[in-house]
């Protein structure tokens, strides 16, 4: 299993300048990929502008979209953003998309959220044809960028099997991780797709004296829209070499073939203590 | 800290004492509607799981009830005039009341104030109060008041039970199955001492109409339920102590806390009384709740921390309170099996005990029906081997064809591959019966050239041990599509063909649009199907599957979603049949082995084909000589609301065997042994199809 780290996108007082450097160093250390995250009525940075900056400073590591919510935007927007970065990054690009959970990304963007999973199951076919057909560059190198395909409820897992190479999982234990996985790959397999869904986690966590605190106080404001459950997404933030160790080894023997680690403190030392701790 | 605990049954009790002795300085107050000894229902049943959770959390009362209690490790069944016994599940029972003297004695002992007989109206007499529990049950106030944050979910289910106690000496948790002429009624009964018994008699609702139970007094239920109930009663009586029918409800919860207010218990959750956990639960979530407040100074965090630590477990349990009650709605389905399969389907009914886990428990029982399944599948007398072979690897005989294991798997493009896997029936992918019925480019027809790939693969196939199994199908208005390693039901930008379908409805906004088909194209299609068939008789095929499925060709005729003529094909079920049924007929006759049939079994979308015509549906299949139904989910439109739950397409096979009785395959990601083996000693379906 890879493990990716997040870059801290979402976090208040994050300049350009720390994201550059994130990136650098991420690059540079043990991890497989960086990843961003979506919203629009928050304070952060639009995911495929950080994932531009960060590809220029980067060589090896995949830049991952974990992911964007799709039906905000115009789908051939969407698409030629995503192989923009993919071709600035020379075919680096792991774009994750879903239909995401929040009302008011829908309000601010003025886009319907009725229906949207429909149109989000017309939009994933419409990217591909789009990646495939060339009209719209750039024209990726082969079937185009990586694409998964988020979300929990049947109709997504369906989607992800008719349109994507893969699941992304939305965080939580690894026994939460399992279930979906099983599901994602029973989709597959009703779908009568060959080979199996490439299977991507992600989990929150702070390392270091006073982060604890912090980092949770940052998730109970970014998950605030769930309401209660933003205080259980908070509880869940891996604060200990050790529960980051068991989170890991939790979504291997799960079957996760990528987990993506998100910083919940905005500071250049939590990249050194997350690469002690997974060597 | 000041706790005002709403509700004196075991939840509330428990906490108040738990709350207390972590912390004496505390003060603990518990208001109780009733006077002390006034306590409604008979026993309760603990696992002894349970019982060391209560040992650790206060071994005083612990003591206590491990005096009183009646411990007992078996499962009676009574069915069709058998008994049959299971051992190996270890429960404890106790009397309610019982239970709750001890824990009301322990309260006082402790300091915890109780006021008996005091109704609380509204929450705010306790503002006082640092922390509000309700454990005030599942109409309770506490609930009730923040239900707009709690946002409860309520399922009634359908069947109408009633809570007797008596004075039968059981040593065994008992289920009892009778039937007379006003239905199938089911008796529920563990002892929870020496010399008395928990008593539940649950019947479908117009069983309780027909036996006039409708308006029944409470002495006429017990008249009544002691007549049908004799044999096992023995002249012992049934005792009532409030005892009205009702329908079970099942509360769930989005959220079990707000502010300074927490509920556990019945006011929290409720989960179907056929498998026993309602105070099991109930006093888990007072140590939980205990737990998270000793851990935290910050009460918010405690309670979040309560609530994840107990909703997973809770959920758990609820779901497979679900598949048990379920069973219990529809076990009159059951009503012919044997009953060594009608006992062990009763044990796995909710998905909790598998075949591997009750061959822990009770390997003599999972021994007796390995044997009786053995027996029975080579047709040699009942009894006659003590040595059997897991039902996996018993063989299946349909007519004169016998498959030697319950195992089929799908051989996609590789067959020789499959072939070595050692599954007695081999799958072939779709192939198609026309050049235009493909799905893909890559999707074979049955020409010349795939009929001589299919003939060495059978030979290679048959020398290996194992059958092959032929699927035969047109695409419809799901073909013309690019190869599926790059997305599903994506359609073919150049070098497609012209599809056709029921109604000229595209499968997707980008598929192409289908030509309504005439009369011509039906006879045709019957004709190119017959032919087919012949074809894969010449090809030593030994099992033919028609896809009737999954949105393609003959499945687009079938749901109303896809059919909108309105023509004789067209409208009624009967209409919507007569196209397929009309190729089931010519295929019948041109194939003599055996025939299965993939069908639909639900639309999963609404004004689709549902599991009820799903039945009726296998059933006219049956009728016109289907001999295997091999039934999946969904497909029929591009976008439904598909469920991808474990086992997702055992509860159609297991409908579609037991109610329109013929035999199925079940498939939807049956990925291991253990499931397999359970499936089929259960009778929920004759052959898996394994994902490996």
């Amino acid at each position: 299993m890879n493990i990716g780290l997040g870059l801290p996108t979402t976090m208040a007082g994050v300049s350009g300048d720390l994201l550059v450097e994130w990136s650098r160093r991420a690059d540079a250390g043990p991890f497989s990929s960086l990843g961003v995250l979506d919203r629009i009525a928050y304070q952060n940075y639009e995911p495929f502008t950080a994932l531009a900056a960060a590809s220029a400073v980067t060589a090896r590591v995949r830049l991952a979209t974990m992911i964007v919510i799709a039906p905000l935007r115009n789908t051939a927007l969407l698409a030629k953003q995503a192989a923009s970065v993919d071709a600035l990054s020379g075919g680096r690009l792991t774009l994750g998309l879903a239909v995401g959970a929040r009302g008011e990304d829908y309000q601010v963007a003025n886009v319907d959220s009725r229906g949207r999973g429909r149109r989000f199951s017309e939009q994933l076919e419409t990217i591909r044809d789009i990646w495939e057909e060339g009209k719209i560059g750039p024209t990726p190198k082969g079937p185009g960028p990586h694409l998964l395909v988020g979300g929990s409820s049947g109709e997504a897992l369906a989607r992800m099997a008719r349109y994507g190479d893969g699941y992304m999982h939305g965080g939580g234990p690894p026994r939460a991780f399992a279930g979906a996985a099983a599901k994602a790959l029973a989709a597959w397999s009703d779908l009568g797709r060959p080979g199996r869904p490439t299977l991507w986690g992600m989990g929150y966590f702070a390392l270091g004296d006073g982060t604890a605190e912090s980092g949770a106080a940052y998730l109970r404001h970014y998950y605030a829209f769930t309401g209660p459950f933003a205080e259980k997404i908070a509880a869940g933030n891996l604060t200990s070499p050790g529960a980051i160790v068991d989170f890991i080894r939790g979504y291997e023997d799960a079957g996760c073939d990528e987990l993506m680690l998100f910083p919940t403190a905005p500071a250049l030392d939590q990249i050194d203590r997350l690469a002690e701790v997974i060597h | 800290m000041r706790y005002a605990v709403i509700g004196g049954g075991p939840a509330g009790l428990y906490f108040a004492l738990l709350a207390k002795k972590a912390n004496p300085a505390d003060e603990v107050l518990v208001a109780e509607r009733n006077p002390p000894d006034a306590t409604f229902g008979w026993g309760v049943v603990f696992s002894e799981e349970t019982l060391g959770a209560l040992r650790d959390a206060d071994y005083q009362t612990y003591n206590e009830i491990a005096e009183t209690f009646a411990r007992w490790n078996a499962i009676d069944i009574y069915y069709r005039d058998t008994k049959i016994r299971s051992r190996g599940h270890v429960f404890t029972g106790i009397s309610r009341k019982v239970l709750l003297n001890i824990l009301q004695r322990r309260c006082q002992a402790l300091g915890v104030r109780i006021d008996f007989e005091r109704e609380v109206t509204d929450i705010n007499e306790f503002a006082s109060a640092d922390l509000i529990i309700g454990a005030d049950g599942i109409n309770g106030l506490v609930r009730r008041t923040h239900a707009e944050l709690f946002k409860p979910q309520i399922a009634i289910h359908p069947t109408k039970y009633v809570w007797f106690g008596s004075d039968l000496p059981l040593d065994a948790f008992t289920f009892i199955f009778r039937r007379n002429d006003h239905g199938l009624f089911q008796v529920h009964a563990y002892p929870f001492d020496a010399r008395t018994c928990t008593f539940i008699v649950e019947c479908p609702e117009d069983a309780w109409r027909r036996a006039g139970l409708a308006s029944a007094s409470e002495a006429d239920s017990i008249a009544y339920c002691e007549d049908l109930f004799q044999p096992e009663l023995r002249g012992r009586r049934l005792m009532s102590n409030r005892s009205l029918w009702m329908n079970f409800i099942t509360l769930r919860q989005e959220s079990w806390h707000r502010g300074n207010v927490v509920v556990l218990g019945d006011a929290a959750h409720t989960a179907h009384f056929s498998i026993g956990s309602g105070t099991k639960l109930a006093m888990e979530d007072s140590i939980a709740l205990v737990d998270a407040l000793r851990r935290h100074h910050d009460l918010d965090a405690a309670l979040n921390d309560y609530e994840m630590e107990r909703q997973p477990v809770v959920e758990r349990f609820q779901e497979a309170a679900l598949e048990s009650s379920s069973y219990f709605e529809h076990v009159s389905r059951y009503a012919g099996f044997d009953p060594r399969q009608f006992a062990f389907n009763l044990l796995t009914r909710s998905r909790r005990i598998t075949y591997v886990n009750l061959t822990q428990r009770d390997p003599e029982l999972v021994r007796t029906v390995d044997s009786w399944f053995s027996a029975a599948a080579t047709g040699s007398p009942d009894g006659a081997m003590r040595l059997s072979p897991p039902p996996m690897f018993a063989p299946f005989r349909i007519g004169e064809f016998t498959l030697p294991n319950r195992v089929a798997i799908a051989a996609g493009h590789d067959l020789d591959a499959a072939a070595r896997a050692g599954a007695a029936l081999v799958l072939t992918e779709f192939v198609s019966v026309t050049e235009d019925g493909r799905i893909t480019l890559q999707t074979p027809v049955i020409d010349r050239s795939y009929q001589e790939v299919l003939r060495t693969a059978a030979e290679r196939i048959h020398q290996s041990g194992s059958q092959v199994g032929l699927q035969l199908g047109h695409a419809g208005r799901r073909g013309s599509m690019r190869p599926r390693s790059d997305g599903v039901d994506r359609p073919l930008l150049r070098g497609g063909w012209r599809l056709i379908a029921p109604s000229p409805i595209a499968y997707t906004p980008r598929a192409a649009l289908p030509r309504e088909m005439v009369a011509r194209d039906i006879d045709h299609i019957v004709k190119v199907f017959a032919a087919s068939a012949q074809a894969a008789v010449s090809c030593a095929v030994d099992v033919l599957e028609l896809n009737l499925a999954h949105g393609y060709l003959l499945a687009s005729f079938i749901s109303p979603l896809t059919n909108h003529r309105s023509d004789e094909y067209g409208g009624t079920l009967e209409n919507r049949m007569r196209f397929p049924l009309q190729v089931v007929d010519a295929v019948r006759s041109a194939y003599p082995r055996p025939l299965m049939l993939r069908i639909s079994a639900s639309d999963w979308i609404l004004g689709g084909v549902e599991l009820d015509e799903a039945v009726e549906i296998a059933r006219l299949l049956k009728a016109h000589g289907a001999d295997l139904i091999h039934p999946v989910m969904g497909q029929t439109v591009w976008e439904s609301r598909a469920d991808y739950r474990r086992l997702f397409g055992v509860p159609a096979s297991d409908r579609i065997r037991n109610e329109a009785g013929i035999p199925t395959l079940a498939s939807g990601y049956v990925s291991t042994s253990d499931d397999v083996n359970t499936i089929l000693a259960a009778g929920r379906a004759d052959l898996c199809l394994l994902d490996l």
